[in-house]
C-alpha cells in the first residue's frame, strides 16, 4: 500500500486512489486551508492558500528530499513516499501573507454580510491570519449587481477563486459566468444577455467561500448562526437529493445540499432548493373536519383515531390510495390499518406526478420528471401486501364499479394534483377520506348524504422515515421542524390507529418491515448517512452464487 | 484574538499570605467597613418622591434608544449582533434591503421587550455602528405588557428625548466600514 507522510505521521492510501495533498492530509486529520479547490470541480491552484512543503522519501534508502519551494496542495498528487509538511514556519508565514493580500481589497462589512459565520475568509483569517492589519482601513461598501434571477453578486467581496465560473462550465454546462478584466481589476460577471438562469444556479452560492454570491431567497432573512441544521432528503423529485434543512423556530429558511457521492454529489437543483415555501403557506389544511348529514364539525385528533376507523368500517368495501410522498414506514402502517379494517381492502399506489422529462447535466446531476420521492418504496410495501401492485386507475375502476364504498386517499402533494373532473367519480362513495396539504376539488367534494373527512398532511421537513429514490437507494431521515400547530403527521395518526403506545418511532416500524419484507431487509440496520442500495443484499447473493 | 496572542498577558492568582490565612485581619477589615457606613451620610432616596441623581449618564444603563444619523434615518444596519449578544433574548429584528442607496440593509422592524431586558448593556457593546445605546432614563413604567415592548418608532423617539442631554457616545469618531457606509 502506498504510504504518505503528513507532518511526520505515516498514513496508507489505496493502491489506485488518486488523491491530492489536501485529501491525503485530511485522511491524516490535518486540514489544509483552501479556497479555489473543490472536490467536484477542476483544479486551478489560483488562491495559493493551500501552499505546503512537499518532498519525497526514497523507498530504498529512506532518505527524504524536500522541494525547495512551496507547492499548492490541491495540484500536487500524493503518491507513495510523498512527504507533506503543513505547519512549518514557512507555510504559516505564506498563509498569513495570502490572508493579508486578500483582505487589502475586501470590505470589512461582516456585520451586514450574509456569509458571516460560515465564511472561509473569516475562519481562515482567525486561524491563519495575523492579528494586526497593516493596510489602511478604507470604509466602503460592496458594489452589488444581479447575475441572475435568483443570485446576486457583491462584487468587492469576491476573492476570485472562480469556483462559480468553473461550476457553470463543468457541472451545469451553461457557462453563463466569466471573469472580466484582469489583475487587480478582475471581476466575476455574467456574459451580456446570458443571465445565470439555469436550474442548478443556486449551487454557486453554496460554492462561494465568501459572501460574494448571495441567494436572493435567503438574503437578509436570518443570520446563519441562528439556524439549526437537520439532515433531510429532498422530496421534490425521484432523485431524492441528500440535503440539510436549515431552520429556526419551526420555520425553514433554506435548504442546502449534503454531500452524497451516490445520489447528488455536492449539488441540488433550484426546484428543490426553493421547494420548501409550501410548508409555510397559510392556506394549508390545519384541522380535521368531518362532514356528515348532520353538518360539518371539527374533530379533535384523539377522536379521529376511533371515529375514522368506525366510519371506514361501517361503509364496507375499502380502497386506499397510498401516496408516493409517504415514507416507507407510513405506507406500511397505512396498509396494515387498511387490511385490519377490511381484509380485502384495495391498496393502490397514489397518482405519481410527472413534469417534463428527466434533465441530466454534464456534471452527472439529474433532475427527474417523476416529482415524488418514494414511488419505489411504496411499491415495495404494496407488493408485499398484494395482490400485485394496484395503480390509481385500478382504484378508479373500483370506485366506478361501486366495489369501493369507502375510499381513503393520502396525497400530501405540494402542487395541485386533481381537478374537478377527475374528482367527480368519487361523488358516489359513502365515506371519503382525503388527507392532503391543501384543499382540492376532491377534499371539497359535495357529500350529499355521505361522510366526508378532510385531514391535514405534512410536508417533507415535517416527516421522519425512509424514502427510496429512483436509484433504489433507501435514505432515512429525521423530522426537522414541527408541523403547524394542531397537525398530526401521518405517521403519528397511523401509529395511534394501530393501537401502539407512546410516541411514533419510525425505527420500530422499520425493524418490523425489515423482518417481514425480504426486498426491504436492509432497513433492519442503521443506514449510513448516504443511504443504502436496496439491491445490495440481492447483489451480494448473486455475487456469491457466481463465485461458488 | 487567539489565546496564544502575544498581546495577552496571562496572570496567576497570588498564593494566600499569612494574614489572609489567619482570617482575623480580614474580619476586622470587614467590621471597619460596616462601622464606616453606619456613620457616613445615607445614599438611599425615597423614590418616586425624591429623584436619584445619576452620576455619569454616559455609563448609566437605563432605557434603550436607537440613534439616528445626520439625515434622521435609523443608524442601525440590522446586523443582529445585539440580538446575538443579548442574554435575555429580548431583541427581535426583521431585516430588509434598505431603501437608501448608500446602505445595504436596515431594520424593517426592531423590537425590545423591556420587561425581559436585564439592562446588562451587552447590546450596546456588541453594536458595530453605535446604533443602540442605553440612556439614563430610569423610571420605566407601563400599564400593559404590550406597552412595554418598544418598537422602532418608540426607540427612535427615546433618542429625540435624550439626544441633547446625552449626545451619542461615539460622536466625533468615525465608525469603521462595518456600516457598509459611504466611501469618503
Amino acid at each position: 500500500m502506498p504510504t504518505v507522510i503528513v507532518d511526520g505521521r505515516e498514513i496508507e492510501i489505496g493502491a489506485h486512489e488518486r488523491l491530492n495533498c489536501i485529501e491525503a492530509a485530511r485522511r491524516a486529520g490535518t486540514e489544509i486551508p483552501h479556497y479555489c479547490w473543490h472536490p467536484g470541480l477542476s483544479v486551478v491552484a489560483s488562491c495559493r492558500m493551500c501552499l505546503v512543503e512537499t518532498g519525497s522519501r526514497d523507498a530504498a534508502t529512506g532518505k527524504i528530499t524536500m522541494v525547495p519551494k512551496l507547492v499548492p496542495g490541491c495540484q500536487t498528487p500524493a503518491k507513495d513516499g510523498t512527504v507533506i509538511v503543513t505547519d512549518s514556519p514557512l507555510v504559516r508565514e505564506s498563509r498569513a501573507r495570502v490572508e493579508e493580500a486578500l483582505l487589502i481589497d475586501h470590505p470589512i462589512d461582516c456585520p451586514i454580510c450574509d456569509k458571516a459565520g460560515e465564511c472561509l475568509l473569516q475562519d481562515y483569517h482567525f486561524q491563519h491570519g495575523q492579528p494586526q492589519r497593516r493596510a489602511d482601513l478604507q470604509p466602503f461598501h460592496s458594489r452589488r449587481r444581479d447575475v441572475g434571477p435568483t443570485v446576486t453578486l457583491f462584487v468587492d467581496r469576491c476573492i476570485m477563486c472562480t469556483r462559480c465560473v468553473r461550476f457553470t462550465r463543468e457541472v451545469s454546462g451553461t457557462a453563463e459566468l466569466m471573469v472580466t478584466s484582469r489583475g487587480a481589476k478582475e471581476e466575476i460577471d455574467s456574459f451580456p444577455g446570458f443571465p445565470l438562469d439555469n436550474k442548478l444556479a443556486g449551487n454557486v452560492v453554496d460554492l462561494c467561500p465568501v459572501g460574494a454570491l448571495g441567494d436572493k431567497d435567503f438574503l437578509y432573512q436570518q443570520r446563519v448562526w441562528f439556524l439549526k441544521r437537520e439532515a433531510n432528503v429532498c422530496g421534490g423529485c425521484a432523485t431524492g437529493c441528500s440535503i440539510v434543512t436549515e431552520h429556526n423556530q419551526d420555520t425553514v429558511y433554506r435548504l442546502k445540499p449534503r454531500e452524497n457521492p451516490h445520489v447528488n454529489r455536492w449539488w441540488m437543483c433550484d426546484d428543490g432548493r426553493y421547494g420548501w415555501h409550501h410548508l409555510h403557506d397559510p392556506a394549508r389544511v390545519a384541522e380535521v373536519t368531518r362532514r356528515a348529514p348532520g353538518g360539518e364539525s371539527a374533530v379533535d385528533w384523539p377522536d379521529v383515531v376511533s371515529r375514522l376507523r368506525a366510519d371506514l368500517a361501517a361503509a364496507g368495501g375499502l380502497a386506499v390510495a397510498v401516496s408516493p410522498m409517504l415514507t416507507v414506514e407510513e405506507a406500511w402502517m397505512l396498509a396494515t390499518v387498511a387490511r385490519e379494517i377490511d381484509p380485502s381492502a384495495l391498496l393502490a399506489l397514489g397518482p405519481v406526478p410527472h413534469s417534463g422529462t428527466d434533465e441530466t447535466y454534464p456534471g452527472g446531476f439529474t433532475i427527474r420528471a417523476e416529482k415524488c420521492p418514494n414511488r419505489r418504496g411504496v411499491e415495495a410495501v404494496l407488493a408485499h401486501f398484494g395482490p400485485g401492485i394496484s395503480r390509481w386507475d385500478d382504484l378508479l375502476d373500483h370506485v366506478r364499479s361501486g366495489r369501493a364504498k369507502a375510499v381513503w386517499i393520502t396525497a400530501a402533494y405540494p402542487a395541485p394534483w386533481i381537478d374537478a373532473a377527475a374528482a367527480a367519480p368519487f361523488a358516489g362513495v359513502s365515506c371519503l377520506v382525503v388527507q392532503d396539504l391543501f384543499a382540492s376539488p376532491l377534499s371539497e367534494l359535495d357529500g350529499g348524504g355521505a361522510v366526508r373527512w378532510r385531514l391535514p398532511a405534512v410536508g417533507f421537513a415535517e416527516r421522519a422515515g425512509t424514502w427510496v429514490n429512483a436509484g433504489h437507494r433507501a435514505q432515512c431521515f429525521e423530522q426537522a421542524i414541527r408541523p403547524p400547530a394542531g397537525v398530526w403527521p401521518e405517521g403519528r395518526l397511523l401509529w395511534n390507529m394501530l393501537g401502539r403506545r407512546g410516541l411514533y418511532d419510525p425505527a420500530v416500524i422499520r425493524a418490523e418491515i425489515a423482518a417481514a419484507v425480504p426486498a426491504l431487509a436492509v432497513l433492519g440496520d442503521d443506514l449510513p448517512a448516504t443511504g443504502l442500495d436496496l439491491r445490495i443484499l440481492q447483489l451480494a447473493a448473486t455475487e456469491s452464487a457466481t463465485h461458488t | 484574538m487567539k489565546p496564544t496572542d502575544p498581546q495577552i498577558v496571562w496572570l496567576e492568582e497570588k498564593p494566600l499570605g499569612l494574614a489572609e490565612r489567619l482570617y482575623l485581619p480580614l474580619f476586622v477589615q470587614g467590621l471597619a467597613t460596616t462601622a464606616r457606613h453606619m456613620v457616613s451620610p445615607k445614599v438611599t432616596v425615597s423614590f418616586p418622591d425624591e429623584r436619584p441623581t445619576v452620576g455619569n449618564p454616559l455609563i448609566y444603563r437605563g432605557v434603550h434608544r436607537l440613534n439616528k444619523d445626520e439625515q434622521g434615518r435609523v443608524q442601525c444596519v440590522a446586523c443582529f449582533l445585539c440580538a446575538t449578544a443579548c442574554p435575555a433574548h429580548c431583541i427581535d429584528i426583521v431585516a430588509a434591503e434598505s431603501p437608501w442607496p448608500d446602505r445595504e440593509k436596515y431594520p424593517e422592524s426592531f423590537q425590545i421587550d423591556e420587561l425581559r431586558c436585564i439592562f446588562c448593556g451587552m447590546c450596546e457593546e456588541a453594536c458595530p455602528v453605535d446604533a443602540i445605546e442605553l440612556t439614563s432614563l430610569l423610571d420605566l413604567t407601563g400599564r400593559s405588557r404590550e406597552e412595554m415592548i418598544f418598537d422602532k418608532e418608540k426607540l427612535l423617539s427615546v433618542y429625540d428625548i435624550t439626544k441633547d442631554a446625552e449626545p451619542m457616545k461615539s460622536a466625533g469618531h468615525t465608525t469603521a466600514s462595518a456600516t457598509g457606509g459611504h466611501a469618503p
